[in-house]
């Protein structure tokens, strides 16, 4: 249909359409305007609105550190040289004149000290990935907490998701690249857990390897996947995440004048363009600063990789460090049956390890099947008001931390001069107990804030003057809060637990809920029953005490 | 939308605290709230203290960037200094890393700072539209995809339809057999290592990895530990990684009565033990040895083993005992191996039998 | 690539240098040794294992015994030799405050003359490592340093971490960190094996390899600069990632809420 009409109206204009342009930068606009149809894509987008708070940002952060980290890689790749012949080194670092090492890590080397700037770039390189993995981390958190994921938000909350775990794995190569004593050491394990899976286990590994650790070939390999395959991948991811933000528009927190009809902020030109624009470099300057100051990876102090050498404080860089503690802490469990070896001891973790990440994957959705709920979402959550939720994020985090500790259990040790095995004790017992222990904590502390919200909206807030009663009582007065806030502490709807069908059908033959049916009935009731919200104040109850007698 | 959205209709600013203005719900949207100017928008002195503050940052960044390639140009790359309290640091990372630091940062201070004091701040609401088509348009979304889905015949010639399933599932075989030659298949590599060269008439001598020359029993002290590879293997050699990832081996010497494994003694001459330097969780060289517990720790992940007991894993997720070598003297009095390892060192796998 | 190790040596090699620098030193000592200067440092010598003695008696006896022969608090000392007890004494580790899974190194109470003579005692009892001197442990080669940090990572690395910082042991115990370490200490540590670290005895690390690792260290520890900016410590990626949250992560955080705080309204104040 729009091929005809516009065939008829070339039918009957002249080719070029438009009037003389103003000057040559609107006659520009107009030559790609007749390419690539700018102006239709403007009009949507250049006066968008976006909301303002600082946890908007965070995603920004990822973003722009993504960026940096690509511009640096691309700078670092120039000097790199993926390969495991052997060399002697002979650059300016004493401590290593006529050792043999190999050329991936002699080149890092020489980045380090011979290439001028070098050691900053692969600094920048490396601090923006730290930082990177830790800001998708807190962005996600943020969305979690807000409840941001529901609908229509769900698919975008996987693509993150993806970039989350491509993020880390994208990490681990980069680290693994300069073939250094302590990276080595993090291949060295790769080997062992990839043994462990069985059946295929042995395969796996000698065609990842190219035949037997350590080999010459993975440190190329690796090389190529850290620089082209998965940094491919996320770009695309990271594309489609930003286009449906842009789609969805952002969500925003309540307050006056905002609806789920409707996105309250500035337009991005020129407030985002500025803000967001000159926060880029915001990003970039700070960790270029901290570059300056503070070494990351200093491979040279490490000395090249050799198999039969190893240092104690051999950690994964932070973001793998949930999966050091689960290997590090399970007990070593073998089974040994028939002429074929079960290596549980390394087995067990390595399927716990996609089972924490995968957890945070599929939330929305179980969320989405236990409140029924088929409306869009664009006001957020305060975590407080979803007191499930907000416990079942904290628990999460707090198994990540105990993890995290059993990780770090060497260093635990030393610094706080605890013994290994003990924290390695507790992290077992832990692993289990404190995420409950969590998570019963965060969702009372969540309702004694709903309870505060209660009585601030029924009895305003405390205004710190102190009032005599006639007959000599003291009082605090409490101030009424003005309709604004009264509107945002109460505009939150509060979830009804789901009701389990009928008993019995309309003729008295006893029907029976399904085991889903009544699983998600028993959730519902667990997320929004009694005994996890506080009842928002009614219009009537607030009517009652502000027309009565004031102040209790 | 607009962004003149007219002051006037927008809501009147709400009243003091204390005062709602709707008497029948309390809790009503009061709507948004009228915009309230910044000290730039009435105060045309302090727009010209902002303005001047913002082209100060830019400058300032301008001036960083020629910092930056003065450094570059100026300093040498070996030269240290002392920076408090940062210590003794490259003069050219700490000058480059801050003459960029600090021209990106002003760089983006600048139009942050412009953005938030000269810039309208005007917020205004955009309206949503639901994410979801209404029903006339997936209606009819639907009946094109049937009209197309019919014209095709996909659904009716199913010779066509299987076949193109049949060929689609098999062509991405191409890609997997392609993987093949990726490396070698496993075979019996990982049972053996570089010590299955030794045999009792051809003994492999064993060399002290710190003096390269082979060790004599007296040489090696009860408390001490020595690291050693097979005879024969250079650090220069191209597969000198590979082999010493599985050959490496750590000797210490046991008084005889404190070794509590009878087997473990038989397999040792004289208390002196040779284990596997690999541990069997996944493959660190493990060598924290406590002589006086006869404990040695992984610095990985812990797992401990007791080398007096035969290196039982104690504690920690290793699932067996470091395989120990038979040791022996030869004619000459040296250390040697008169075979391998009896079982394979290193992470268990699925194909290794106990 | 491939290319055997000149440094190879016939076994016997060293053997045969040994016997001819001991028969030259030997020849040496009988043609230039003043015998009464020889006679003179014997009476010193039994002076100090006296004084030792009497030191040994009142700081060390109630656990190693009056004759050094070691009781249930404490083990023998013979064949310790004058090295363990220069070490031990030295570092302020003996005489131990209290029992506990590893004795702590502390602030030293014996002049170093004094502890010569406890040494002295200690080595009367029977023969043992001998305290090195400053030839022994001082290094003028400057590629002693890469082979030491070689034979570093080899032998060391693995307890006392790549920079020398220390590490964990099991149950409590730990490597200490070599920061500020002595030379000489490191040489007896190296030699004597005290308390739960394994000995590094001259027969199979020697004297010359224990030069080039105390180079290392010492380099380590005291002239090398950090290019990088601040080391967090050597330890690896666990400050690392501390540091990128708190002053990496934190501070972008707090420039975030500065962008997307609303501007100060001029508001009557």
């Amino acid at each position: 249909m729009s091929s005809a009409s516009s065939t008829t109206s070339g039918a009957t204009k002249p080719a070029s359409t438009r009037a003389n342009p103003a000057n040559k930068w609107e006659a520009a606009a107009d030559w790609t305007d007749g390419r690539l149809g700018i102006y239709s894509l403007a009009k949507a987008n250049l006066r968008k609105i976006f909301p303002d708070h600082w946890s908007f940002m965070l995603g920004e952060i990822c973003l722009y550190t993504f960026i940096i980290i690509i511009l640096t890689g691309v700078y670092l790749t120039l000097f790199f040289k993926p390969s495991m012949g052997e060399v002697i080194y002979n650059g300016s670092y004493v401590p290593l004149k006529g050792i043999s090492m190999s050329e991936a890590y002699a080149s890092t080397l020489d980045i380090s000290f011979e290439v001028r700037g070098g050691l900053l770039i692969r600094q920048i390189h490396h601090w923006a990935a730290l930082v990177f993995v830790a800001a998708m981390l807190v962005h996600m958190m943020r969305v979690f907490f807000t409840g941001a994921f529901r609908k229509p938000r769900e698919v975008n909350w996987v693509f993150g998701f993806l970039l989350l775990v491509l993020g880390m794995f994208d990490g681990f190569f980069g680290y693994s690249l300069p073939d250094d004593l302590l990276s080595g050491t993090g291949i060295r394990f790769m080997e062992g857990a990839i043994l462990a899976v069985p059946v295929i286990g042995t395969y796996i590994q000698m065609f990842l390897y190219g035949g037997e650790f350590p080999g010459h070939d993975i440190i190329p390999r690796f090389f190529t996947i850290h620089v082209l395959l998965i940094p491919g991948i996320m770009l695309g991811l990271l594309v489609a995440h930003l286009i449906l933000v842009f789609y969805h528009k952002h969500t925003q927190w309540a307050g006056p004048g905002k609806t789920e009809k409707n996105v309250v902020g500035m337009p991005l030109m020129p407030v985002y363009m500025a803000k967001a624009g000159g926060f880029f470099f915001l990003v970039f300057g700070l960790i270029a600063v901290i570059s300056a100051i503070a070494s990351i990876n200093p491979i040279w102090a490490y000395g090249p990789y050799r198999p039969d050498q190893v240092s104690t404080d051999a950690q994964p860089d932070w973001y793998m460090g949930f999966s050091e503690g689960l290997i590090r802490v399970m007990p070593g469990w073998e089974i040994s049956l028939w002429g074929h070896t079960l290596n549980l001891g390394v087995f067990v973790p390595l399927m716990i390890f996609p089972l924490v990440l995968v957890a945070i994957a599929v939330y929305p959705f179980i969320e989405g099947w236990i409140t029924g709920d088929k409306r869009e979402h664009h006001i957020l959550d305060r975590p407080r008001n979803a007191p499930v939720r907000t416990a079942l994020g904290a628990a999460w985090i707090s198994l990540y931390l105990v993890l995290l500790i059993g990780g770090g259990n060497d260093l635990f040790a030393t610094h706080l001069h605890l013994s290994l095995n003990d924290i390695t004790y507790f992290v077992r017992i832990g692993f289990f107990v404190v995420p409950v222990i969590t998570f019963i904590v965060t969702k009372r502390w969540c309702l004694g804030l709903q309870r505060r919200d209660k009585e601030k909206v029924l009895h305003g807030r405390e205004t710190g003057v102190i009032k005599r009663l006639p007959h000599g009582e003291f009082v605090e007065v409490h101030a009424q809060l003005p309709q604004k806030d009264l509107y945002k502490l109460t505009a939150h709807e509060q979830v009804q637990p789901v009701q389990l069908p009928a008993q019995t059908d309309e003729n008295g033959v006893a029907g029976k809920a399904g085991i889903f049916t009544r699983t998600r009935a028993k959730l519902s009731r667990g997320f929004y029953g009694e005994g996890s919200q506080i009842p928002k104040p009614t219009a009537e109850e607030h009517h009652e005490i502000t027309s009565g007698h004031g102040h209790h | 939308m607009s962004h003149d959205m007219s002051e006037e209709k927008l809501p009147e600013s709400h009243g003091a605290a204390g005062e709602v203005a709707d008497h029948v719900d309390p809790f009503a949207d009061p709507g948004l709230p009228a915009h309230e100017p910044r000290r730039t928008d009435i105060d045309e002195r302090a727009a010209k203290r902002a303005e001047r503050q913002v082209s100060l940052m830019f400058v300032l960044s301008m001036l960083a960037t020629v910092g930056f390639i003065a450094s570059y140009v100026a300093i040498d790359p070996d030269k240290i200094v002392y920076i408090f309290p940062l210590g003794h640091v490259s003069a050219l990372n700490f000058a480059l890393g801050l003459t960029l630091g600090v021209a990106l940062f002003l760089i983006g201070a600048g139009a942050v700072h412009w953005a938030r004091t000269l810039m309208s701040d005007v917020e205004m609401p955009a309206e949503r539209h639901p994410i979801e088509a209404d029903d006339e348009v997936r209606a009819d979304v639907i009946q094109q995809f049937k009209t197309g889905a019919a014209e095709s015949g996909f659904g009716r010639r199913k010779m066509i339809r299987n076949t193109l399933i049949g060929s689609m599932a098999l062509v991405p075989l191409s890609g997997v057999v392609l993987l093949r030659d990726l490396g070698p298949l496993p075979e019996k590599k990982l049972k053996e290592t570089g010590w299955k060269e030794a045999t009792p008439a051809k003994p492999v001598q064993l060399i002290n990895m710190s003096t390269n020359t082979p060790m004599t029993a007296a040489d090696i002290a009860v408390g001490s530990l020595t690291f050693a590879m097979p005879e024969g293997l250079h650090v220069h050699d191209e597969d000198f990684q590979q082999r010493i990832a599985k050959d490496a081996l750590m000797l210490v010497r046991i008084a005889p009565d404190d070794i509590k494994d009878d087997k473990s003694r038989e397999k040792g001459f004289d208390g002196i033990l040779a284990y596997s330097k690999i541990c069997t969780h996944v493959g660190c060289p493990i060598s924290l040895y406590e002589q006086q517990t006869h404990h040695a720790l992984c610095p990985c992940h812990q797992s401990t083993f007791d080398l007096s007991d035969g290196a039982r894993v104690i504690f920690g997720p290793a699932g067996h005992p470091l395989p120990q070598l038979k040791i022996t003297t030869d004619e000459k009095g040296f250390l040697v191996a008169t075979g391998d390892f009896q079982e394979p060192v290193g992470p268990s796998y699925w194909e290794r039998a106990r | 690539m491939k290319k055997l190790s000149a440094r190879r040596r016939h076994p016997l090699a060293a053997l045969v240098v040994l016997l001819l620098a001991l028969a030259a030193t030997g020849g040496l000592y009988a043609a230039f040794a003043p015998a009464d200067k020889a006679q003179a440092d014997v009476a010193a010598q039994s002076l100090a294992i006296d004084e030792g003695k009497k030191l040994f008696a009142v700081g060390c006896s109630s656990c190693h015994g009056l004759n050094g022969q070691g009781s249930s608090a404490g083990p023998s000392l013979v064949g310790v030799g004058s090295a363990s007890v220069d070490f031990q004494v030295g570092t302020g580790r003996m005489p131990a405050q209290q029992p506990g899974a590893q004795v702590p190194s502390k602030q030293n109470i014996y002049s170093q003359a004094e502890i010569d003579q406890l040494a002295a005692f200690v080595a009367s009892l029977g023969p043992g490592p001998v305290t090195p001197t400053k030839e022994q442990y001082t290094s003028t080669n400057p590629d002693d340093i890469s082979k030491g940090g070689e034979l570093f990572r080899t032998n060391c690395a693995q307890c006392h971490n790549f920079a020398g910082q220390g590490g964990a042991l099991t149950k409590g115990k730990y490597a200490p960190s070599l920061e500020g370490a002595d030379a000489k200490h490191i040489y007896e540590a190296m030699q004597t094996g005290p308390q739960n670290m394994p000995s590094f005895p001259d027969t199979t690390m020697p004297e010359e390899q224990k030069k080039q690792i105390v180079a290392f260290v010492r380099h380590t520890n005291s002239d090398e600069p950090n290019p990088g900016g601040l080391t967090l410590g050597s330890l690896g990626p666990v400050t690392e990632g501390l540091f990128g949250w708190i002053f990496g992560l934190g501070t972008l955080i707090a420039v975030a809420i500065w962008v997307a705080a609303h501007t100060t309204k001029a508001k009557k104040s």
